[in-house]
């Protein structure tokens, strides 16, 4: 892999941006028709639903706001990651790689507990139109999340070997890309769905 | 700039053993090659095996229907043949062919050793290679999907279509998806970041506009439907309720995320057809296409406008007279790019000096056909028109004049242009133009009565129909045309395994084209260009200087250039997704972990690759232009 990034960051292209990098940004605006296709059915069917438990019985906003800052927290740790990797300090760079996947980790965990709370007060993804359509909603931008975590450790564990060094400070750019994305869809999700119930 | 040697049409062709390894090789060599000719060539192969599978379910129907109350075919065989032949048409065949094009061609158009990213492009194939096997499976194992290629909720439900036909469709179209967006972000990096030097967007070839036209159709209107998908199979497996009128689902809501995808995915079959016949016309009417820009731009905006429009499939569901207005008016605008499309072909034919060679017939074919789909189009872009054409065989007569008579003729055409290109042998001038004769025919003769047919009332999609509606003679006169159709196919077939043994050698530049990829042999080497091209304007290959060579004189002895290496993770990684939707269709919840294990082993072996020998194909050109620069 270190290699093809060398070979890349030299790499003539005729808009002068690496490919991967655009190939990242375009599937981003694919992600984004998905993303909001989901948000469409949700809005559909927001007070469509027949029988309870309803949102305003169930979302809790101050429990959420501060899982939605941690994640706002850990694309701080990603620039800072970044940062790190793109001046050579892998001590720093490896540093926040961790606590970017660990911040993440938090969130999905804080999701872990909200949807084992939800269903424990009779919320299940069958229960009625609100259940289907909040826990696909929010569930796919959690399998966005885990992948992003996991994508993180790989790249921390590369950087234990010594297999991630400056000269890819791309790939981990595009990580980053991916995941300030998977940041900023949650904050339109929690505006939509907490705050706007 | 000083560096830079002059090279003619063919003066790349250095040694005559190079390109005889283009496709040699055994069946592992195929499964793991990232070549864009090959893939393009597998792309090719299996789209034109479902096009007559399609077409063998399209017969079957024709068959049925050719007489009233037939019992040849009862009405479960008949839902399936007619979702299957849509499906397969749609996603199997011309949506492929399309995609054989843009992996052989594009590379060559815009002067590049290959996509951006190859071993992403072998997995775009074999993703759509075990998708489309697995949805056809499905005619051995219980029964093929049978709710219209459309799948309108709820008829879809685990209530209304038990069993797992239906599963085969939703798992097999998501599939589908996933090959579909790939390839397209692998075109939209590829014809945006490895044109070669001088090859400006404006100088970019009609044939690649379109290409990019159509990938960023695809990434943006699939995932529309992946989500109706994915709700439709969260209703089936999971017992949700987002279809279920009872529970408050509203069923419209499928035929929105469905249509929002469907209607720009009639452009995706669509354009890249207007892009072969951009270039066919001008090469056999020996003039620059008349209007460039405006046929881009044109092509840009019916892809535009074509997000505008989906409703007009849903006039009937009572949206209201605000809505259908607007769906109505914003469906005509279309006429106007693609009506400029139309006269600009015909003005770059008007005075120029025409060669009526084979894909020149199908392009003009193309012409007339499309015209008179267009026509029935605007019918039923009007919604007081249309409700009376809903679900009739108007319809059925429309949606053939477009893809059929335009799409497939054009692909035809692009076929005839290019099998030299991809074989290095010409196909036979006389069988191509009877080819082309008897298909205008019977085209004509199974499709026109259609229209009159569905005037007259008669509906779709249901399998028989009774006598003494005064149907008969129209039905019959169109089951005769469509058996000649289909020998109208045996013709091309016969055709092409002709040239391949003994067809004429096609030289480097059988049609005089004037555009990159008939700067190389036919077949290309693996790596294309032993030196990368620059161009200086739009028609290289037609002026004095129109190319010359990136690489400075005293290196014109350059070493083969390093290509990617082949790889089994692509393959790997798309037989997880397979095991996947087989997991999905059995819930056999071992078979998922299967599936994710398999998902992930190829990812990451994907990932961590030994990339020694995968020198990028730009990398050498970099340098030199580099160099130029400085």
């Amino acid at each position: 892999m270190s290699q093809s990034d060398a070979a890349s960051a030299e790499m003539y292209t005729s808009t002068g941006l690496p490919s991967r990098k655009l190939l990242m940004w375009t599937f981003i605006g694919s992600e984004c028709m998905l993303f909001g296709s989901l948000l469409i059915t949700y809005l559909v069917y927001r007070g469509k639903s027949v029988v309870g438990p309803y949102p305003e019985e169930l979302l809790n906003i101050p429990f959420i706001s501060v899982t939605t800052f941690v994640l706002l927290m850990s694309s701080l740790m990603m620039v800072l990651a970044l940062a790190a990797v793109q001046r050579g300090d892998m001590k720093w760079g490896k540093v926040w790689l961790l606590a970017t996947a660990l911040f993440g980790s938090i969130f999905l965990a804080g999701q872990v507990f909200e949807f084992s709370h939800f269903v424990h007060e009779g919320l299940t993804l069958r229960r009625n139109l609100f259940g289907g359509s909040f826990f696909l909603l929010t569930g796919t931008h959690g399998a966005h999340v885990t992948v992003g975590v996991v994508w993180l450790l790989s790249l921390f564990f590369m950087a234990l070997r010594g297999r991630l060094t400056r000269a890819n400070a791309e790939t981990v750019e595009i990580a980053g890309l991916y995941w300030h994305f998977v940041d900023v869809v949650w904050i339109v999700l929690f505006t939509v769905i907490y705050l706007l119930v | 700039m000083a560096v830079e040697g002059a090279i003619a049409t063919d003066s790349v062709r250095h040694t005559a053993a190079v390109h005889q390894g283009t496709y040699a090789g055994g069946l592992g060599s195929w499964l793991t090659t990232v070549d864009h000719k090959r893939i393009g060539v597998m792309y090719g192969l299996s789209a034109f095996f479902f096009f007559l599978v399609g077409g063998l379910e399209a017969l079957l129907i024709r068959l049925q229907l050719g007489s009233p109350e037939s019992t040849l075919i009862d009405a479960d065989l008949y839902n399936q043949l007619f979702t299957m032949h849509g499906t397969t048409m749609v996603f199997l065949a011309i949506m492929p062919l399309g995609a054989a094009f843009f992996n052989f061609i594009v590379p060559l158009q815009i002067g590049a050793r290959d996509v951006a990213f190859p071993r992403l492009n072998a997995f775009s194939f074999w993703v759509f290679f075990f998708g489309a096997v697995f949805l056809n499976s499905s005619f051995i194992f219980g029964g093929a999907p049978d709710a219209g290629w459309f799948g309108y909720a709820n008829l879809t439900s685990a209530q209304y279509s038990p069993g797992i036909r239906i599963d085969y469709w939703v798992i097999g179209l998501v599939m589908l998806g996933v090959s579909s967006i790939a390839a397209a972000l692998n075109f939209i990096v590829t014809i945006l970041n490895l044109r070669c030097p001088g090859m400006s967007m404006m100088r970019l070839p009609l044939f690649s506009w379109m290409t990019l036209v159509t990938a960023f159709l695809l990434v943006i209107a699939f995932p529309a439907i992946t989500v109706g998908l994915v709700l439709l199979m969260f209703d089936r497996m999971f017992g949700t309720v987002f279809f279920n009128p009872a529970a408050g689902g509203d069923v419209l809501l499928w035929q929105h995320l469905f249509w929002i995808f469907g209607h720009p995915e009639v452009y995706i079959l669509l354009l890249p057809a207007l892009g072969v016949v951009s270039e066919i016309i001008p090469v056999f009417s020996r003039k620059p296409l008349f209007g460039y820009p405006f046929v881009v731009y044109s092509g840009v905006l019916i892809a535009f406008l074509g997000f505008g429009v989906w409703a007009h499939h849903m006039f009937s569901v009572g949206l209201g007279p605000i809505a259908n207005t607007v769906f109505s008016a914003a469906t005509m605008l279309i006429a106007i790019p693609t009506g400029v499309k139309i006269f600009n072909w015909i003005a770059t034919m008007w005075g120029g000096s025409l060669r009526f060679r084979t894909p020149m017939l199908f392009a003009v074919g193309f012409i007339a056909m499309f015209i008179v789909g267009g026509l029935s189009g605007i019918m039923h872009a009007s919604a007081a028109s249309d409700l009376q054409q809903t679900d009739t065989y108007f319809v059925v007569a429309h949606i053939h004049y477009v893809l059929f008579g335009g799409v497939m003729f054009a692909l035809f055409g692009g076929i005839y242009y290019w099998i030299p290109k991809i074989t290095g042998r010409l196909m036979h001038e006389g069988l191509g133009k009877m080819h082309f004769w008897v298909m205008a025919v019977a085209f004509n003769l199974t499709f026109f009565p259609q229209h009159l047919l569905g005037l007259h009332g008669m509906p779709r999609r249901t399998f028989t129909y009774e006598a003494g509606l005064g149907f008969e003679a129209m039905n019959m006169i169109s089951t005769v045309g469509s058996l000649l159709l289909g020998g109208s196919i045996l013709i091309f077939l016969w055709n092409l395994v002709r040239s391949l043994r003994r067809g004429a050698e096609a030289g480097s530049n059988p049609w005089q084209g004037a555009t990159l990829e008939w700067s190389t042999e036919c077949p290309p080497p693996h790596y294309n260009f032993l030196t990368l091209p620059r161009v200086h304007s739009r028609y290289p290959l037609w002026e004095d200087g129109g190319v010359t060579s990136t690489a400075p004189t005293d290196e014109h002895r350059l070493p083969e250039p390093h290509m990617p290496s082949p790889s089994y993770y692509p393959v790997v990684l798309a037989l997880g997704i397979l095991v996947l939707g087989v997991g999905g269709l059995s819930r056999a919840l071992p078979v998922v972990f299967l599936g994710v294990a398999v998902v992930l082993f190829g990812i990451y072996g994907w990932a961590f690759e030994p990339l020694e020998r995968q020198t990028h194909p730009r990398r050498g050109v970099g340098r030199r232009s580099r160099q130029e620069k400085a």
